[in-house]
This record gives C-alpha cells, sequence and structure tokens, in this order.
C-alpha cells in the first residue's frame, strides 16, 4: 500500500526543491498500517520471557539471596544476579556507578536485584516470587537539600555529602555587575520532577549465536543510541565491540528516555547468554516509570541586576537538582542547567554554583530541553517580574538584552546565527500582544517567553577519535542511492531529513533514495539521537557523502561528454553541461559511467563540530558549546478562573528559529511537540513521591494530556541560515520546550496578578496565592 | 491453567485456537496471531494504544479476555483498509495521518485512527469538539495533538471528494 501521489506531488521525482518541502515521513505508510515493527512486536522460534525482580526498599545492603527455588521451578532457563554481572557501566565515563544487577546494596525502591528467563510470562513471574532476598535496611535521602547534608550511610561510596558532582563557574565579574545595577531581584523557583512517558515501553530482545562458541550477540531494542548501546553490550558482557550488534527497530517515542543504556537492554542479553535462547524482556508501563531517566527536580535561587533601563549587568544562580541514585547523564544536565543561562542575552557577568544531589529514588537523565528548561523557566520568570517592576514592556526587556552575533558569550559558547529577535517581532505580530498585554478584562491573560538550545553537543560524551557521525552511500547501475547511516530514526523525521538532502544534492527524487539505519553491523558510526543532533551533523555528512559520489559521477561523466566536471551540473535526474544544455545523461546512464568494480559508486561523508564552536577550557567547559543554536520565542493565552484557581488555556503561538525548514511539516510537528510536552510540565504533570515511592506510576495518574485539555498550537518558523548548517538547518525538536512554562506563568499573572515560582502551576498554588495578595492587599490598606 | 477452544473472527477471516481463559484478547492478537499492529502502552487502559473495533465499536483489547469476544467481529489496524472493500489502499484515515504529520512515532496512531473510524462512521462531519471528545480516550505523547486534529480532518475532506466517494462505493 502507499500514499494517493496526488497528495504528495513530490514524493517521486524531483519537481520541485525537496529541501523545503512538506514531505510525509518516509515510514509513515508502515505506522498508519500497523505493519511497521518496534522492538516488542519482533518474535524470534523459541523466545522466553524476561522479567526483573525489583528492589522493595529505598537503601539496602543485600546481605544474600536465594535463587535455588526460582531455578528448580519447571519452565525457568535462567536466572542471574549481581554475583554474574559484575562490570560497572553508566552512560557518561565520569559516571560508572551502575551494575546490571545489585551487587552490594540497592538504592532505589525499583533497583534491579536479579532477572528470570522463562517459558511464559507467568512461570516467570513466579520465579521471581521464589527469589529470596535478604537485605540490611538502611536510612535513605529523598530530598535533595536534606542529602547533602547527610554523612553516614552515603549513597554510594566515594561521594561525600552524596553530592554527585558540583561545579562553580564564574565569568566576568558579578560583584562589580550588581554594583552597576538600579535593581537586583532574588528569587526562589522550584520545578518537580516530570518524565517522558515516550507511548511505547521499552523493549529489548537479544540473542546469542548459537553456532560461535565464543559468544557474538545481537539485540534488536527501543534505543535512541544503538551505538553507546553496542559499547556498553561489550563492555558488560565482556564481549569485543565486533561481537555485538544492535539493530533498532521502529522506536515509539524517546524524548531521552531511550538516550542511554536502560538495564533491561543488558539484562536481556545476559539472561539469553545464560539460557542459550533468545530473550525477551518489555517494562510493564510501572517498570517505565520507575526506570525514569527523566528531568529532575530542580531549585533554582536565581539574583539577577538590571540598570533602570532594563540591561542586565549580572546573574547569579544557584541550582540543586534531585539526581536520584545514580549519575546518568546527571554532570551534564546540571552544566546545562547553567551553562545555558548564556547565548540566548548578553549576559557580561555570570556566576553559577550547582549542585546534582544523590537521593534514593530512581536516577533522573536526560529529557527533552536537557539540563536548560527548569533554569529557563526561572530565568524568563525573573526577567518578566523585573520588566513589572520597571514599567518596561517584556518584549522591550529582552530587545535591550539581544546578542550581537557572530559573537562568543563570556562562558565560551559561539553564536553565528540568532533568529531570536525575528522570532519575538514575529509572535508579537501574530498574538496581537500589544492590544492584549496589561489589556484583557480580570481573569485573562497574555504573557510572552523566550527558550533556545543546542543543534548536537560539540564534544561526544566519549572522546574516540571517530567523527560525531559518518554517512555512507551506495549507487548502483540503475541509480539507485542506498544511504547507511547510524542516526536513530525515533519517530522525529531523520530517515527522512537524510533521504531528503542527499536526493536534493543529487538533484534526484526520494523514489531513487533508500535508507539502511541504526544497525551497529551494517551502518557507519554515529552517536545518536540525542541533544538535537541529528539534522545539524547527520545532515551534514549526509551532503558531504552526496558531493563525494557527485565528484565521481561528475569524473565519468564529463569524459563521456568530452567536458571538464566543472562544467556539469546534477539536477532534475539529469548530468547536463552548463554551457551546452542539450548536451545531458540521466542520473543513470552517468551513475553507471562511474561504478567501481563491485557495481556501485562508494562515497563516505563525514561531521565534527569545528574546533571554534567546542568551548573554552575551564572544568565543565564541554557542556553547552554546539555548532549553532535554535531560538524560540513564544505567547500564551490563558483564562484563569479566579474562584477556583481553574486554568484554562486557550491559545499557544511559537515562532521557532529551526535555520531552515528541510521539511516544514516535521518541523511544525517537534515544535508543536515540544510546546505541548512544556505545558505539560507548567500546568499538570509531576512526578509524586511519598519517600522513594512513585504515587503515580501509570499515564492517567501522572495526568499526559489528552485532547480535551490540549490547545491549539500555532507555530511560525523562522529561518535565520545558519552558516555551517545543511542547507542552513538547526535543531527543532527541543527548543521550544522551555519557553511555554515561564509564558504561561506570566500570563497567570496578566490575568489574576499573581506571580507563581513552583511547577506544575495546579488550581491550588493559584488560590493560595490568590489569598495571600488578597490579605496583604487587605494589610496595606 | 486449561486450554479453550474459541472462535474469533477478526479482519474477516475465522480463526480457530485454543487459548487459556484468562488471555487478553491484546495478547491473543499480538503474540498468537502476529497482528502487531495493535499496541500496549500500557497496562490499564489508560493510553487507547489497544484499542480495536468490536462490531464497530473503539475497545480497549487490554481489558478484554479474548473467549469472550467470540460472536463478535474484531477490527484491527491491520483490517481497517478492508472496511471499505479495497483491502490494497489506505483508508483515508490512513492517508491523512501520514499526510499530515499525525504519526510521529506512530506507537499510537492505529488505536487513533480505529477510533477515528468509528467517529466518522458515526458522524461524518464532525465539529473539532466532537474530534477531542472521541478522541480523548489516546494519548499522545509526540504531536500534541495538533497535526493529529489535522490528519482527521483531511481524512473529512477527502471522504467529502466525490471522486474518492465513488471509488469506494463501485470497489464494494
Amino acid at each position: 500500500m502507499s500514499l494517493d501521489p496526488a497528495l504528495v506531488p513530490t514524493w517521486n521525482g524531483s519537481n520541485g526543491s525537496l529541501v523545503g518541502a512538506r514531505i510525509p515521513m518516509v515510514d509513515s505508510v508502515d505506522k498508519v498500517t500497523g505493519s511497521g515493527k518496534y522492538t516488542d512486536d519482533l518474535t524470534l522460534p523459541g523466545t522466553l520471557v524476561g522479567k526483573i525482580l525489583h528492589s522493595p526498599h529505598a537503601h539496602a545492603r543485600i546481605l544474600s539471596i536465594d535463587t535455588s527455588a526460582a531455578e528448580r521451578l519447571p519452565g525457568v532457563r535462567a536466572v542471574v544476579t549481581g554475583r554474574e554481572t559484575p562490570v560497572r557501566y553508566g552512560i557518561l565515563p565520569v559516571g560508572h556507578d551502575e551494575t546490571i544487577f545489585a551487587t552490594e546494596k540497592v538504592r532505589y525502591i525499583g533497583d534491579n536485584v536479579a532477572g528470570v528467563a522463562a517459558v511464559s510470562e507467568s512461570v516467570a513471574e513466579e520465579a521471581l516470587r521464589l527469589i529470596k532476598v535478604d537485605y540490611e535496611v538502611l536510612p535513605a535521602y529523598f530530598d535533595p537539600e536534606q542529602s547533602m547534608q547527610a554523612d553516614t550511610n552515603l549513597i554510594h561510596d566515594g561521594k561525600p555529602r552524596n553530592i554527585e558532582k558540583e561545579y562553580h563557574h564564574h565569568f566576568g565579574n558579578v560583584e562589580a555587575g550588581f554594583a552597576e545595577a538600579d535593581y537586583i531581584r532574588d528569587d526562589r523557583f522550584e520545578c518537580a520532577e516530570v518524565t517522558h512517558a515516550a507511548l511505547e515501553p521499552h523493549s529489548t530482545l537479544a540473542k546469542f549465536d548459537p553456532s560461535d562458541p565464543d559468544g557474538s550477540v545481537t539485540v534488536w531494542s527501543s534505543t535512541q543510541v544503538p551505538y553507546y548501546l553496542m559499547r556498553t553490550l561489550a563492555a558488560t558482557l565482556e564481549l569485543p565491540e565486533e561481537r555485538v550488534r544492535v539493530i533498532k527497530p521502529l522506536v515509539g517515542g524517546g524524548f531521552g528516555g531511550k538516550s542511554e543504556v536502560i538495564p533491561l537492554e543488558l539484562a536481556a542479553a545476559v539472561l539469553a547468554r545464560q539460557a542459550a535462547a533468545p530473550v525477551k524482556i518489555t517494562y510493564t508501563r510501572e517498570e517505565v516509570f520507575y526506570a525514569h531517566r527523566g528531568r529532575p527536580r530542580q531549585i533554582v535561587e536565581l539574583k539577577t541586576g538590571v540598570t533602570r533601563d532594563g540591561k542586565i549587568t549580572a546573574v547569579e544562580a544557584r541550582i540543586i537538582q534531585d539526581g536520584g541514585a545514580y549519575c546518568s547523564y546527571g554532570v551534564v544536565t546540571i552544566l546545562y542547567s547553567g551553562q545555558l543561562l548564556n547565548a540566548m542575552y548578553d549576559i557580561p557577568n555570570v556566576k553559577f554554583d550547582g549542585y546534582r544531589v544523590l537521593t534514593n529514588k530512581p536516577a533522573c537523565g536526560a529529557m527533552r530541553g536537557h539540563g536548560t528548561v527548569n533554569s529557563r523557566f526561572a530565568f524568563e520568570t525573573q526577567l518578566n517580574m523585573i520588566a513589572e517592576v520597571l514599567g518596561i514592556d517584556p518584549v522591550e526587556i529582552r530587545r535591550r538584552n539581544l546578542l550581537q552575533p557572530p559573537c562568543m558569550t563570556v562562558n565560551g559558547l559561539r553564536v553565528l546565527s540568532y533568529g531570536y529577535p525575528e522570532c519575538l517581532e514575529k509572535v508579537v505580530e501574530h498574538s496581537g500582544w500589544k492590544q492584549k498585554h496589561g489589556k484583557l478584562p480580570y481573569g485573562k491573560g497574555i504573557g510572552l517567553a523566550g527558550s533556545h538550545y543546542v543543534s548536537g553537543a560539540a564534544n561526544a560524551i566519549v572522546r574516540a577519535e571517530v567523527p560525531h557521525t559518518t554517512v555512507d552511500l551506495s549507487i548502483d547501475r540503475s541509480g539507485m542511492v542506498t544511504i547507511y547511516t547510524g542516526a536513530a530514526e525515533i519517530g522525529q523525521g531523520s530517515d527522512t531529513m537524510q533521504m531528503q538532502v542527499v536526493a536534493a544534492e543529487l538533484g534526484i527524487g526520494l523514489a531513487q533514495v533508500k535508507i539502511v539505519a541504526a544497525d551497529t553491523a551494517r551502518t557507519p558510526i554515529d552517536l545518536g539521537s540525542y541533544s538535537s543532533r541529528v539534522t545539524f551533523m547527520a545532515g551534514n555528512a549526509a551532503i558531504a557523502a552526496a558531493r563525494e559520489a557527485k565528484k565521481q559521477i561528475f569524473a565519468a561523466a564529463a569524459q563521456m561528454l568530452a567536458t571538464t566536471p566543472e562544467n556539469l551540473t546534477m539536477q532534475d535526474e539529469r548530468i547536463t553541461c552548463r554551457d551546452d544544455p542539450p548536451l545531458w545523461l540521466s542520473f543513470a546512464e552517468a551513475a553507471a559511467l562511474a561504478v567501481g568494480p563491485d557495481g556501485t559508486v562508494r562515497a563516505s561523508g563525514s561531521y565534527s563540530p569545528p574546533a571554534s564552536a567546542q568551548g573554552g577550557k575551564y572544568k565543565g567547559a564541554g557542556v553547552g558549546p554546539s555548532p549553532a543554536y535554535s531560538y524560540s520565542a513564544q505567547t500564551v493565552e490563558v483564562t484563569v478562573d479566579p474562584e477556583t484557581g481553574e486554568l484554562k488555556v486557550d491559545r499557544i503561538i511559537a515562532a521557532h528559529d529551526c535555520g531552515k525548514a528541510i521539511n516544514p511539516l516535521t518541523v511544525e510537528g517537534q515544535v508543536q511537540g515540544s510546546v505541548w510536552m512544556g505545558l505539560g510540565q507548567a500546568v499538570q504533570e509531576e512526578m509524586m513521591w511519598q519517600g522513594g515511592r512513585l504515587m503515580n506510576p501509570g499515564l492517567l495518574e501522572y495526568r499526559s494530556a489528552s485532547t480535551l485539555e490540549s490547545p491549539p498550537i500555532e507555530t511560525i518558523i523562522v529561518e535565520s541560515n545558519d552558516p555551517e548548517g545543511p542547507f542552513g538547518a538547526k535543531e527543532a525538536g527541543e527548543g521550544s520546550l522551555a519557553a511555554t512554562i515561564p509564558a504561561v506563568v506570566q500570563a497567570i499573572h496578566d490575568a489574576v496578578g499573581v506571580w507563581i515560582t513552583s511547577l506544575p502551576v495546579t488550581p491550588e498554588k493559584i488560590l493560595r496565592a490568590l489569598e495571600e495578595k488578597r490579605r496583604r492587599e487587605e494589610l496595606s490598606h | 491453567m486449561h486450554q479453550e477452544s474459541v472462535q474469533l473472527h477478526i479482519n474477516g477471516k475465522n480463526y480457530e485456537l485454543a487459548v487459556e481463559p484468562n488471555r487478553l484478547l491484546l495478547d491473543v492478537l499480538r503474540q498468537d496471531l502476529g497482528l502487531t499492529g495493535t499496541k500496549r502502552g500500557c497496562d490499564d487502559s489508560s493510553c487507547g494504544a489497544c484499542t480495536v473495533l468490536i462490531d464497530g465499536e473503539p475497545q480497549m483489547s487490554c481489558l478484554m479476555l479474548a473467549v469472550c469476544y467470540q460472536d463478535c467481529e474484531i477490527t484491527t489496524i491491520e483490517g481497517v483498509a478492508a472496511l471499505n472493500g479495497r483491502e490494497n489502499e489506505l483508508d483515508a484515515l490512513q492517508q491523512g495521518f501520514a499526510v499530515e504529520g499525525g504519526a510521529q512515532c506512530g506507537f499510537c496512531t492505529p488505536g487513533m485512527i480505529l477510533t477515528a473510524k468509528h467517529l466518522l462512521a458515526q458522524n461524518p462531519d464532525p465539529t473539532e469538539e466532537e474530534i477531542n471528545q472521541a478522541l480523548s480516550g489516546n494519548l499522545c505523547r509526540c504531536t500534541g495533538y495538533t497535526q493529529i486534529l489535522a490528519s482527521v480532518r483531511r481524512a473529512i475532506e477527502l471522504l467529502r471528494d466525490p471522486a474518492w466517494r465513488d471509488q469506494e462505493v463501485t470497489s464494494r
């Protein structure tokens, strides 16, 4: 089955440019027919069901584990505990603090204690019940500010005061900056913990090759990072990397929750080795919530100084993140929270004290807008508070603090393209801001805020001497192009983007391009789908590969046409002489002339960020630098019922500078999805803890918004044409999330006159703030 | 546990199989019959990814015991195109979701399409509010629903197109 060609005029052939066209995602037919395969849809003959035994205690020493009864249960084929899995791992080289199964201690309710593989789910569950574990329960820490006071029963050895990592940055001179200020504000903001809740629960299928006595394993997994998973499997299974193959099937959403190795991925492989049979583990929804790796609870104490006309003179931030029981991406998360206070506005003096704190809860990790979201909420909200006090329009105070790119920020972030001013002007115009802000009837309000994000981290997690991404092409005699890429399609349009840029560069139609993606045995290295890196990096590599192929085809065609390669162009599926247009070869004819001994034209392209984009030399300088930053400005309109505190979001307009929209259909989808996720964090999503137990580990209890709570989101694409981006493109999938939250908060203030500084903004908080305001006003009369 | 012999009518075909009485329809579809287009996103009817049509009505197969649905006509995403009598062509909703970006990761898509299929069968010209109401039991974490609404609207437009409709009628 295929799409009606009338609905997609650019699908076949190259009638019109493929760059900038609304192209349905190339795997969309598989998705709408249900024929596309996600990991849990796969099965192999003799596949066993894997299950994990989780800790019932938040912090406890394991005294003994008795698995004998479980092993004796008919139908059980493997039981594995921490004794067999001593190798420590973690996504960051500085954070190797996990093992597949706990070795000495469990550190959160849900920690992984043992795994079983059995012939059915019910037998596997029965086997889990038969495993006897003796625990010595230890005092546990649940609040980061209390955890930081601890000196006994530390969560990890070698982490005094339960601090995973702290950073103290000072750029410029904040004392001097505050001395210059006419007005200084100091506020405390609190942001609740939120999680990705991708609709597809994590799933992994692992199979060892029975014919290979030395062991080689193939793993299919719902991962955003096949390459990192391959490396971690090799390390923990103690196999050479060439004996580990990771294949990424369709992935049902990630948002960062599949951007590091999740315990089930390793557990499935260990069980498959022991059972000598394929093993599949798919998490229940509750297990997904406890696997977590989401956005930490964050406390931001923020101090900003401004001159009386609103120019920022200094910013000082003290940030505490409740990181949970393991490092995960935590060191990066805390750094982002400080580093990306910059690259939005011109801030001459910045001080940042950041603390990533361990607690006895599931580890937090990377989530859409990684590390930047809660700091941005605090900063933009405080800027709006300052604007109110100084009597400056919130748009105007932003105009007065813009960067002047090209420039380098005080902490070493290079900014080349900067569509933020245009984003601001666009949302002001489209929302009718001037007629609305401060002028709507009581109970109605409009708010505005901005945000930004990296287009890929300029420095790789693993400092290996390989490019950040490589794309290979092969072109056969018929002119069919196959792209080989390690980049992970997770629903964001990675495959479609690469096919578009290759087809555009070669002047051919999408129907002439195929893609093989994210199979570590068949595709070159790509670091994965995280930090919004794929369009910028894999896009640039794909273009480089296409240019290399073009060079070879031009050389062969020039010989045939008795001209020079410089005199040739490649478009409309033809290679044409510039000075003699009637003289041409079809793309297929030219490809056939250029093929090598194996019958194909082969080309390769790579991308690594330039040295000038890699940041400064101080401790922690590696996180924050990116070859380019996206920008967003948004307006949000709300209705607040002052009697009940009930909040209704009526309209959101989001302008996003993505450099160049290679595919406006997917760019709009990414921006809308980001805004919506930001709105969820703003008004309803929250991980609710009672001690170490999660009170709402379900999609309804977590309150993921349905159609009924989701306002229309209007998107405006701003194209700043980044000089280094592929066709000028930058990221589109994360940068819009953060702005939504402070824009909502400001709209509430515009509606009823109260500032809410704690997320999520519930009706209870609005009512409480209104009540306080009323009492304050009474007392001052 | 003992097994019972059951007959299920799915996508116009009859299946005879032996299942334990506690097996969920969702598991039988996915594991026994390989109809993996029906997805499991939660375990408790929170998300709607497992939606199938039972005699045309959308229901969540993660809450249904397979043995109880022997007298029903069950439609999964794999059978939705055939409902129009055009097994090898995409349904208007499938076209709409593909073309308007309604399927990002695609995991909620089968459930969304089946729920919308029922809506359009009942009400070929729904208001935006009616669409939102109908889809409110199907969660999506990718789109923010804006492009899902556009997808349903595109399907409605396609169904209004006389050329599309005639084709459908003649193929029956």
